[in-house]
């Protein structure tokens, strides 16, 4: 008597579910050869230790400040204008998105088969544009135009873009679509109904995530300067190769107020915006 | 005829059937009232009437015009001379009032006039003559959120009456309103509809405010018409058994009566 009251119809379901993923992940540990073993390993241990002692004292010769400040706007400028470029994606966005079908509005959301498959070669175009890595884009532009930033930026222009388009048009869906579909049934068009009806909801939240792409971007511009994209991953590796970990640790600092930056930007922008 | 509806029926896709084999003919420039219990499909219908609902049987005329045998562009023509007044009015929180209501004509206006308003609204003194109407000009540049319920409604109101349509529509209007406040706002509906000429169906669920307004009454249960008078032949047992609830006891029916007062202004 007393569990038929308490039962809660969810219990079982949640439970199967919990054991599921866990064996899903339990041979996901084994194909990633993860041996944690290896980081105690006394070589290893004195390798590592003598590559963070050259940390202390951070580089701040004139001379390696100057290079280090260049380097820097160098890397803002990679980022900033790759996500530029990507914001190309904004028209890919609307395309792909359900939020702006006319069916949908009096079909209680769904839209009709037919306006569903042609929203796909649009998602199939962002998913071929992100699903290569953009390091593997840097690799292939720099042969293609040479060492140096532009490669770093065609390749964030590219990736970032296909990442922009698809999360874009997910926040359009994920936000309150009653207003633009009152808006479409009293006959406006679907630009007009998702600038008044979706826009002003998602604002703060498409804020937040391009926000969040840039300090990615400015991460990822790093990495492909090890590959010859300029910019601070370009000094880094010469550092590294130099031994000289004084700079690479001023650099990482530089690095780590470079993404403090980004999120109090987004913090701003979205207590403006919320 | 402003509304012709021929044998309609209407089934949700979870298989819920909330119109079934609905005639109706609502002459244009009349003001008709639906009331019905909860959940008789009263706002099932004003949807489809709204064209915002595709009905799954039957022949739904509206203006003139089958809109669901027009193409997509024909039809968001006709649709702007439709308007519905929805119960809780969908507005973006952050949304200003003046935007808010100035929106009722963007499917009049082109897409570059739209954005154009969305950038600096380009009707103030439209705008604000609407809300006058309501009594709520000063929340002009108000932002959405910072209105009560019964204050959106009057904006949806607003935006409706700025959209100036020949079918007006509203689904339980001034169901947030108190009872001197939900009397003007119908009052303003009626006598705008009778100064523009224009058809205007409501629902309501207080069946007095029904009767003192319009002269024609729709008694919808269980997706069915009950009743369709005037509204001095409505009697108290068409209404007993329009709200008749046999899950209820005895208070609940008492509920509905016709010596529920109105205050007036």
């Amino acid at each position: 008597m007393l569990s038929r009251v308490t039962r809660d119809p969810a219990a079982l379901p949640r439970l199967l579910l919990t054991l599921l993923v866990l064996a899903l992940l339990w041979p996901g540990l084994e194909h990633s050869e993860l041996d944690v073993g290896v980081l105690l390993n006394a070589d290893n241990q004195r390798d590592m230790g003598r590559f963070l002692a050259a940390f202390w004292p951070l580089a701040h010769s004139t001379d390696f400040l100057v290079l280090l400040f260049e380097a820097t706007v160098q890397t803002l400028a990679i980022a900033t204008a790759g996500m530029a470029l990507a914001l190309l994606a904004i028209p890919a966005s609307l395309l792909a998105s359900r939020a702006l079908s006319l069916s949908a509005a009096s079909r209680a959301g769904r839209p009709k088969p037919l306006a569903n498959l042609l929203r796909w070669p649009v998602r199939g175009l962002l998913i071929v544009l992100r699903s290569v890595p953009e390091i593997v884009w840097a690799l292939l532009f720099v042969r293609a135009v040479g060492l140096g930033p532009t490669a770093g930026v065609l390749a964030i222009a590219i990736t970032y873009s296909g990442m922009l388009g698809k999360v874009y048009a997910e926040i359009y869906e994920s936000v309150d679509q009653r207003p633009a579909h009152a808006l479409m049934q009293a006959g406006s068009g679907r630009l007009a109904a998702f600038v008044y009806g979706i826009l002003p909801n998602a604002a703060a939240e498409l804020t937040s995530y391009t926000v969040y792409r840039w300090e990615c971007a400015i991460r990822a511009s790093v990495v492909m300067g090890f590959v010859g994209a300029g910019g601070l991953g370009q000094q880094i590796d010469l550092s590294m190769r130099m031994f000289a970990g004084n700079e690479v640790a001023s650099m990482l600092l530089t690095f780590l107020i470079l993404v403090l930056l980004a999120d109090q930007l987004s913090r701003l922008l979205r207590g403006r915006l919320a | 005829m402003s509304l012709n509806l021929r044998a309609v029926s209407l089934r949700h896709a979870n298989a819920v059937e909330a119109l079934r084999a609905i005639d109706l003919q609502i002459d244009s420039g009349e003001q008709v009232a639906i009331i019905g219990p909860s959940g008789a499909g009263k706002s099932s219908l004003l949807n489809l009437l709204a064209t915002a609902l595709t009905p799954s049987s039957g022949e739904l005329q509206v203006l003139g015009a089958h809109p669901w045998q027009l193409a997509n562009r024909q039809r968001q023509r006709l649709r702007t001379r439709i308007g519905l007044i929805h119960q809780a009015p969908p507005l973006p929180p952050r949304q200003r009032v003046v935007t808010a209501v100035l929106a009722g004509k963007l499917g009049q206006w082109g897409l570059a006039k739209s954005l154009l308003n969305w950038l600096h609204p380009l009707d103030i003194p439209g705008a604000r003559r609407e809300l006058a109407r309501l009594d709520l000009a000063d929340k002009l540049f108000a932002q959405c959120q910072q209105l009560s319920g019964g204050q959106l409604q009057r904006v949806g109101i607003a935006r409706v009456l700025y959209q100036a349509p020949e079918l007006l529509l509203a689904d339980e209007p001034v169901s947030a309103m108190d009872p001197v406040l939900a009397d003007h706002t119908l009052a303003v509906l009626c006598q705008h509809a009778q100064a523009q000429r224009i058809t205007l169906v409501a629902s309501l669920h207080a069946v007095e405010l029904a009767l003192a307004h319009f002269p024609r009454i729709i008694g919808l249960r269980d997706g069915q018409v009950l009743f369709d008078r005037r509204a001095q032949d409505v009697d108290q047992a068409q209404l007993d058994a329009l709200y008749a609830n046999e899950h209820l006891h005895a208070p609940a029916t008492s509920a509905v009566s016709l010596s529920v007062q109105t205050a007036r202004c």
